[in-house]
């Protein structure tokens, strides 16, 4: 059966539109893009009709419809008539999203990047077991001889972290 | 009724429960807003709320749409009065002080991580969408308020004693948490809801190995408060609901 509604494949459609997006910066985090960021999950056109497929961060993210909107705007200056954008939760966003420009965008921002997601216990683990996990190497001078000063820092995503060789406090966006 | 429409009512009001808990602890952490102890911890309760209400937000809007005529989330969180609210009594109990407000946070994200790890595998495939989300930040939750539980407990005789209060306080509404009702257990027995009662010695478990590392004790014998999951609260949500919904009741359609 032919579906009108079917997928156009053709990459070179929405090569434009990606590029489109990889300028809009993320409203917490302005030195990294929502594509760095890995929450642009899917790019397609319909027919006319172009769908954005985005996966939040947070379930609380109140950068949301704010983000939404800086798409619309964006993509509207772009030419783009019809758009539809879609939120899909599954699979849950994870830092291992987040694209090795952004990453490099991060620690140029002073932001030590996301290591590795540690595994998820499907057991109550009790603290402090978790936390013998590995520590962030300083974004600023490299080093790894850094402690953990708070679990919250200016944003929901970040930890604040203090390097005691070059003693800067600096930002470490939370493995997630 | 037909069996269809009855299963229908039953995974609403089974939704309501999962979004009304998160709505309601969320509202209450927001009263710390300003308040708590130190900068770091006022940031971490409100991120924490921030992180719940997102929860309830998902858990509200799936209900809405489960319900004949649909509601918005927006209806449901602002427009029921309490009687109407299915969460479970101990996020209704009052903040207190940061001892009380801890290990209510405690006791609560210790069950939650379990219940949402159990629903990550619903058959209901949005559930187990909206719970696999909800549960990598139940996880940062329960680090955080495991933490406070040790400090607490484990600090001066003034913070240890308010701790163990608190827990003695908040054990009656515990027993609720476990409790499988005839809307649980019907949708345990299709795979889309969890087996609580089946979970309590996990639970157990932990929370005795946290306290024993805050030197506080789980109250023996507590009793069993129960109601909040089919809309009997006490008049504690009342107060809430007054705060949360003022401004929606006040200005119908207000937008900013």
């Amino acid at each position: 059966m032919v579906n009108l509604f079917q997928a156009v494949e053709d990459p070179q459609a929405t090569a434009g539109i990606w590029a489109v997006l990889a300028d809009i910066p993320d409203p917490e985090m302005p030195y990294i893009s929502i594509v760095d960021l890995g929450i642009v999950r899917e790019v397609r056109w319909q027919l006319n009709l172009l769908n954005v497929v985005l996966t939040p961060t947070y379930s609380g993210c109140p950068a949301r419809r704010e983000i939404e909107r800086s798409i619309r705007d964006a993509l509207g200056q772009a030419g783009v008539d019809a758009l539809h954008i879609e939120t899909r939760l599954h699979p849950a966003w994870t830092t291992e999203w987040v694209s090795a420009l952004g990453r490099e965008k991060m620690r140029a921002a002073g932001v030590a990047p996301p290591l590795a997601e540690t595994q998820q216990c499907q057991t109550l683990t009790f603290w402090p077991n978790p936390r013998a996990a590995a520590l962030p190497p300083c974004p600023h001078c490299g080093h790894a001889d850094t402690r953990i000063q708070n679990e919250s820092s200016g944003s929901r995503c970040k930890a604040l972290y203090h390097c005691d060789v070059c003693r800067n406090p600096f930002e470490y966006f939370k493995s997630f | 009724m037909n069996t269809l429409e009855r299963a229908g009512t039953s995974l609403s009001n089974y939704l309501l429960r999962l979004g009304d808990s998160a709505l309601i602890i969320s509202q209450q952490l927001c009263g710390w807003c300003g308040h708590a102890p130190t900068l770091e911890e006022d940031v971490a309760l409100s991120n924490i709320a921030l992180d719940l209400l997102g929860q309830s937000r998902l858990w509200l809007e799936y209900a809405g749409a489960s319900m004949v005529p649909a509601q918005d989330e927006d209806d449901l969180a602002y427009r029921r009065d309490a009687h109407q609210f299915r969460n479970v009594l101990l996020v209704e109990q009052p903040n207190g002080n940061f001892a009380d407000t801890q290990v209510r946070q405690f006791l609560f994200d210790s069950w939650h991580c379990l219940l949402l790890t159990e629903l990550s595998s619903s058959t209901d495939t949005k559930i187990g969408a909206i719970a696999t989300k909800a549960r990598k930040e139940a996880t940062y939750h329960l680090q955080h308020s495991s933490q406070w539980i040790v400090r607490l407990g484990d600090g001066s005789a003034r913070s240890h004693r308010y701790a163990q209060r608190a827990l003695e306080l908040c054990a009656d509404y515990v027993g609720e948490l476990f409790e499988m009702d005839a809307i649980d257990l019907e949708l345990a027995n299709v795979g889309i809801g969890a087996d609580m009662a089946a979970l309590q010695p996990q639970w157990q478990a932990y929370v005795e190995q946290v306290l024993a590392a805050a030197n506080l004790v789980y109250p023996a014998n507590p009793i069993k408060r129960r109601g909040g999951k089919r809309g009997q609260h006490s008049e504690l949500l009342v107060g809430v609901l007054m705060e949360m919904q003022h401004l929606a009741r006040s200005y119908p359609g207000a937008q900013w």
